[in-house]
């Protein structure tokens, strides 16, 4: 708040009131209703619902399925994480460095940014297709028999590969736009006191951008757990079977597909704690990061 | 050229750094060859009749259907009812873009205009309340929501689809970052010079924030229309359906077909890809700003 405020006592809350009654209506009411809800067993038919305490839960934790949902997501989401940034870093260092056509490459490499993840599994789709698919084509090159919704782990590859796809623009935006504020002075005594280039990378330009990679870090992980829910769903043509799934498209399918209304809820209640863990971690790392700038 | 000219900044051993730069190039060119191919791939594609591609595949030559396809993705009803075309859905698509990104900056300036500069005894309050909200994802608490929105009877409207995606507070959080980056003196200038608190928001505050309103909407405009999952759940009459959702119902087409419409499904897709696209590249350097602004 600044020192010399408005003194008013009307007008604050009429400005706050559009703001404060969208969140109430549209997060803490759901929000709250969620967590409800994932203490009652809803009848299938929906003739109102039994309190069952913890059941929800202890069903989620004994649950093979969930299980192998919750490993397939963390698998996924270190792979399309650690490609996705080592690949989008290793790209914003050779973008910083080249002097002719900087601009073209910046644009060339950040459009992506701007595809929706479903338009994105929807090229992945015609891409990894059995009959039409070029991608198809090249792997059968390698003696590799590709099928795109038939094979658990062909699907995964196609999944790994088009998020990471749609991620390394954001990746590399955020890279760049870091080693562009590293200080020439910075740039210019490194490059007098070290000679190899790795080195100098790895000694000087890495820990500086490490605030960067941090929060990236973090950026990714939320990505790779929510929003890559559009990409999953066009790859799996909305019928799942026997793909890999991750949670949040679980929470969808036993949700609106299995009527699980508990069940589901449990599930959104363990996201919700998974996340503000992460939040809760980038905030100290954020805190940390203020006495490095 | 640009060999000599880095070579020259970094004078030590001339030689390899040639090789170093010609490497860079090479990697870069790679890059940009895997972000940019799959769409020209799929360009080329959507030129050919759909016998072609079923028979040959996606491929890089260029036929003469593209007329055709993208008037068939533009005007050609398609889904069940028959009465969605691709017109319909870049229309909802823009209200959706439009709508979010101004409704968004509307009500999150106004949030942050009260917490930055009014005393208020539940300042800190509603300011824990609102920013609360950036960590949860709607994909979290998706369910309860949609039942929400089926409660008050707004499936399939634009108020269903636009409001509550409003429910998070990045708006509000970046105008507040800004506005406390503005000085004090503006304010006790205007103060003393007698202006009330709504002439110095609309007089001094808005001029001063117009990058930032800039960068914002571009933003929002591109999270808006590529919203997939809400829409998915809240439109299910397909004269509301967006582009983006647009995406399930052409896939849902391609299977039951016997030879596939290729060419209307990559124009409609080409067309759900186009605006934002456009949009971050001809105003990149605002986009760039905006966003890695959020990361300070």
């Amino acid at each position: 708040m600044k020192r010399a405020g408005f003194r008013n006592p009307w007008l604050p809350i009429l400005l706050l009131v559009p703001q404060l009654s969208i969140i109430m209506v549209f997060f803490y009411w759901p929000a709250g209703w969620a967590i409800q809800s994932s203490f009652y067993l809803q009848d299938p038919f929906g003739f109102g619902s039994t309190f069952v305490g913890a059941e929800n839960y202890t069903r989620l934790a004994e649950s093979g399925e969930y299980r192998k949902v919750a490993w397939f997501t963390l698998i996924y989401t270190l792979l399309v994480t650690f490609l996705s940034l080592s690949l989008a870093l290793l790209l914003a260092v050779k973008a910083d460095k080249v002097i002719r056509g900087a601009k073209t490459y910046r644009t060339l490499l950040m459009w992506v940014y701007a595809v929706a993840p479903p338009v994105a599994g929807f090229l992945g789709l015609m891409f990894f297709d059995q009959s039409v698919g070029p991608l198809t084509d090249f792997f059968k090159l390698f003696g590799w028999d590709f099928q795109l919704g038939v094979g658990y782990t062909d699907t995964a590859t196609a999944m790994v590969i088009v998020a990471v796809w749609k991620q390394i623009p954001v990746n590399f935006i955020f890279f760049l736009s870091g080693l562009q504020s590293i200080p020439r002075s910075v740039r210019e005594a490194a490059l007098i006191d070290n000679g190899s280039g790795t080195q100098r990378f790895w000694d000087i330009t890495f820990p500086l951008l490490a605030p960067t990679a941090f929060f990236l870090l973090i950026i990714n992980i939320t990505y790779a757990l929510f929003d890559t829910f559009g990409v999953i769903d066009t790859l799996v043509k909305g019928e799942p079977g026997n793909n890999p799934v991750t949670l949040v498209y679980k929470v969808f399918i036993d949700g609106f597909r299995g009527n699980d209304l508990g069940g589901s809820s449990a599930q959104s209640v363990v996201l919700m704690v998974l996340v503000l863990i992460l939040t809760i971690f980038q905030f100290r790392l954020l805190e940390r990061r203020i006495h490095y700038t | 050229m640009t060999q000599s000219i880095a070579a020259a900044t970094q004078p030590k051993r001339r030689k390899p750094l040639k090789w170093g730069v010609i490497s860079d190039h090479a990697i870069l060119i790679l890059g940009a060859l895997v972000m940019i191919l799959p769409i020209v791939i799929a360009l080329t594609t959507a030129t050919l009749p759909d016998i072609q591609i079923e028979r040959e595949g996606l491929q890089l030559s260029i036929g003469d259907q593209f007329d055709d396809n993208i008037d068939a993705a533009l005007n050609k009803p398609g889904g069940f009812s028959g009465e969605v075309t691709g017109t319909t859905m870049l229309w909802n698509s823009l209200i959706l873009g439009i709508g979010f990104a101004v409704g968004k900056i509307i009500v999150g300036m106004m949030a942050a205009y009260a917490i930055v500069y009014f005393r208020l005894r539940f300042g800190t309050f509603a300011f824990w309340i609102i920013f609360t909200t950036l960590l949860l994802p709607l994909e979290v608490r998706i369910l309860p929501s949609y039942e929400v929105i089926v409660g008050m009877g707004l499936t399939d409207t634009y108020t269903g689809l636009i409001v509550p995606l409003i429910a998070s507070a990045t708006a509000t959080f970046f105008f507040r970052q800004f506005f406390l980056s503005v000085p004090e003196e503006l304010v006790e200038a205007a103060r003393i010079d007698g202006a009330g608190p709504a002439k110095f928001f609309i007089d001094i505050l808005v001029p001063l924030s117009r990058t930032m309103i800039a960068a914002m909407f571009i933003i929002m405009f591109v999270f808006g229309w590529n919203q997939y999952l809400w829409p998915t759940l809240i439109t299910t009459e397909e004269s509301m359906f967006t582009l983006v959702r647009g995406i399930r119902q052409i896939i849902q087409d391609q299977e039951g077909a016997n030879i596939p419409e290729y060419g209307r499904g990559i124009m409609l897709a080409m067309l759900a890809m186009a605006p934002p696209v456009l949009i971050v590249v001809f105003f990149q350097s605002w986009f760039v700003k905006g966003l890695t602004e959020s990361d300070k």
